[in-house]
């Protein structure tokens, strides 16, 4: 009951958000929680917002990972675009469907491991590490789909991103199994807590006899398999791998989804499920500014408006503010806490 | 006697070789940008096609979207003392001091689908498309489809900013304007891509009574048209017949698009640039007619009465 509590103490500013923006575009725009059924897949603004979010909440499911050991990983757009290609090109080739998916997802692990070997083995700060596969994934991407839109007609890839099982849409299906899945790995074990002490301090970690080189590679591999599915999930909803487009500036949103979900860039404590909650929020406001009608002069305006707010409301300056103006008992329980961890 | 007929004969053909090398353009050096888009490969395709067919030596250079390989590749033409150059402008500043040096040295140059900012007499001449005459393509033949329907329109821009995306919107509204049942309802920007045309679309389709006020979608290019269709398809409509759609460029996916009644019409941004470049080229090598300073080259509009499918079959090995 008291995790409970420490749970949903912790993503109710996410929880927030969401629930104001959602509000904000339901004000604005009437229509917004009509949901069909079309074509036997559920339809409507919403399911939007779960679907078009699905790559970005896969990306930052592995970037929580990462960002908690105090890395970052800016080459997961490119590596979506590389999976993309690989899966576009496999399905053409004629390989079939789970070759093709063996071949994208291995290709995304392969890619995971060369920035862990970078960062783990050879000490390379993560930020240059993943700087070199970001700039040249996308002329990997480029070779193997020989700089063209590789497309193709495969009903069985198709399926992963615009299928659906039981009227819910496939992306969203893999995002929330994947979310779950490395929620109960890195959770019921003591991965999570190790992932969080190599953020803290990696020597201590290593001296303390955690094998932080190890688990280093395994977190970005993880980042990597990740990118794979959201590069899959892009080239199968436009039935084509685009090498120039795919995933395009997406790291970038991926890191926006963990840091509006709270989870801090010096590494540390993380939390997965309010990195999805980030995520939804950034494409909530996506949606919306293409709902709402505004000249797309203002789109980036308005976006970087947004998460200003959300972030100013966040910051730790901002939280000591409204703890003091409010008479919550909450917050008083909360202080008093402290007194009692400060004392001895 | 024999030999002496035979020396003779060599004779006149080296004589003509000569006259044929004094009037024509034997090599031509080409400076590209790089691979950007599947457009540019196309247009690297034709314009080597183009050569091989007129008995032209192309020397080719690939510049990978930097200026100073293309300024290093001009020197090199012009130390190789080609014929001609052929120039297509990554950036339009800086080229002054090299087409000085072109100049010097008797060597015309033309410019291919984009313009320097260097004045005119450096250059012989610039082959181009209007943007803003493909807008207008696209929208007159919205005009003449609905024959005075009321229909209202949603538009795919380019990147926000884009020369394309400011000019083939201004041409389009300019073919609208004045015609009173044609309205511009909504204008979102897809970025040129599949993936964005796609997720614009979708929520216009929300934004508009599940996309039952929209009668036509005008798209600035394939790519982001393609990814409507689908999302107008995943929204249980049938585009080209519930929803009209045209867009600009010609590549080949689009054509598959209007083979299946899926795309109405597209106005072509046509990759062979190098054609009227080397028509020009021989008409000033052969008695100095000064060609005009800027070539347009056609905007062709392509419907479903055109055999799409025959179109597709001959674009697609240009390497779009």
């Amino acid at each position: 009951m008291n995790g409970l509590v420490l749970f949903s103490r912790r993503i109710w500013p996410q929880l927030l958000t969401l629930a104001v923006i959602v509000g904000l575009i339901s004000v604005m725009f009437p229509g917004f929680f009509d949901i069909s059924i079309a074509n036997g897949r559920l339809y409507g603004s919403p399911i939007d917002i779960l679907n078009r979010g699905a790559p970005v909440a896969l990306l930052a499911i592995g970037m929580t990972l990462v960002i908690a050991t105090r890395g970052i990983d800016l080459s997961v757009g490119a590596v979506m675009a590389i999976c993309g290609a690989v899966s576009a090109w496999g399905i053409t080739e004629g390989y079939g469907l789970f070759p093709t998916l063996a071949m994208a997802l291995s290709a995304g692990l392969a890619c995971g491991l060369w920035n862990g070997v970078l960062v783990a083995l050879l000490g390379i700060q993560p930020i240059v590490a993943t700087l070199i596969l970001m700039v040249a994934g996308r002329g990997i991407a480029q070779l193997i789909t020989e700089g063209a839109i590789l497309t193709f007609n495969h009903e069985g890839l198709i399926f992963f991103g615009s299928g659906s099982v039981w009227a819910i849409p496939t992306p969203v299906i893999i995002g929330v199994l994947t979310g779950a899945i490395v929620t109960l790995i890195v959770r019921r074990s003591a991965l999570g807590m190790l992932i969080e002490a190599i953020g803290i301090n990696l020597r201590a970690s290593t001296l303390a006899g955690v094998n932080t080189r190890v688990l280093l590679i395994a977190v970005y591999m993880t980042s990597g398999f990740c990118a794979a599915l959201a590069g899959i999930i892009a080239a199968a909803d436009i039935r084509g791998a685009d090498a120039n487009n795919a995933g395009l500036w997406l790291e970038l949103d991926a890191i926006l989804a963990v840091v509006v979900g709270g989870t801090s860039l010096l590494g540390g404590r993380f939390s997965l499920i309010a990195s999805l909650i980030g995520a939804l929020i950034i494409q909530a406001v996506n949606t919306g500014i293409l709902l709402s009608g505004f000249p797309p002069e203002f789109n980036l305006i308005i976006k970087a408006v947004i998460i200003l707010i959300i972030l100013v409301l966040q910051s730790p300056t901002m939280r000591t503010v409204l703890v003091f103006f409010s008479s919550d008992k909450a917050a008083g329980i909360d202080s008093e806490k402290q007194k009692e961890t400060v004392a001895p | 006697m024999k030999s002496s007929k035979a020396i003779l004969g060599a004779g006149i053909l080296a004589s003509m070789l000569m006259m044929s090398s004094s009037v024509l353009a034997q090599t031509v050096g080409f400076s590209q940008i790089g691979s950007e888009s599947g457009w540019r490969a196309a247009e690297t395709t034709l314009t080597q096609q183009q050569a091989k067919e007129r008995g032209i030596d192309l020397k080719f250079a690939d510049a990978q979207q930097k200026q100073e390989n293309q300024i290093k590749a001009l020197k090199s033409f012009i130390a190789q003392g080609v014929d001609a150059i052929l120039l297509a402008p990554v950036v339009a500043t800086g080229w002054d001091s090299v087409l000085e040096e072109a100049k010097e040295a008797e060597i015309p140059v033309i410019l291919l689908d984009r313009m320097v900012d260097s004045s005119d007499d450096l250059y012989l001449t610039a082959v181009g498309s209007d943007l803003v005459h493909e807008g207008s393509v696209a929208g007159k033949w919205l005009v003449d489809e609905l024959a005075g329907k009321d229909c209202n329109v949603v538009e795919l821009q380019g990147t926000t900013g884009s020369s394309p995306a400011i000019d083939r919107k201004k041409g389009f509204e300019e073919a609208i304007a004045g015609h009173a049942n044609i309205k511009l309802i909504r204008s979102q920007t897809g970025d040129f891509t599949r993936t964005k045309g796609k997720e614009v679309m979708e929520s216009f389709l929300k934004a508009e009574d599940g996309g039952k006020n929209i009668c036509a979608l005008y798209a600035h290019n394939d790519d982001m048209a393609v990814g409507a269709i689908q999302a107008i398809k995943e929204a249980g409509l049938k585009p080209g017949e519930d929803i009209l759609v045209v867009s600009i460029d010609a590549v080949p996916d689009i054509f598959q698009a209007m083979a299946a009644g899926e795309a109405n019409a597209t106005v072509e941004l046509t990759p062979n640039m190098a054609g009227p470049a080397f028509d020009a080229l021989a008409a000033y090598m052969k008695d100095g007619t000064m060609p005009p300073k800027f070539i347009q080259t056609e905007s062709k509009l392509y419907t479903q009465a055109d055999d799409p499918q025959a179109v597709y079959e001959q674009k697609k090995d240009l390497g779009y």
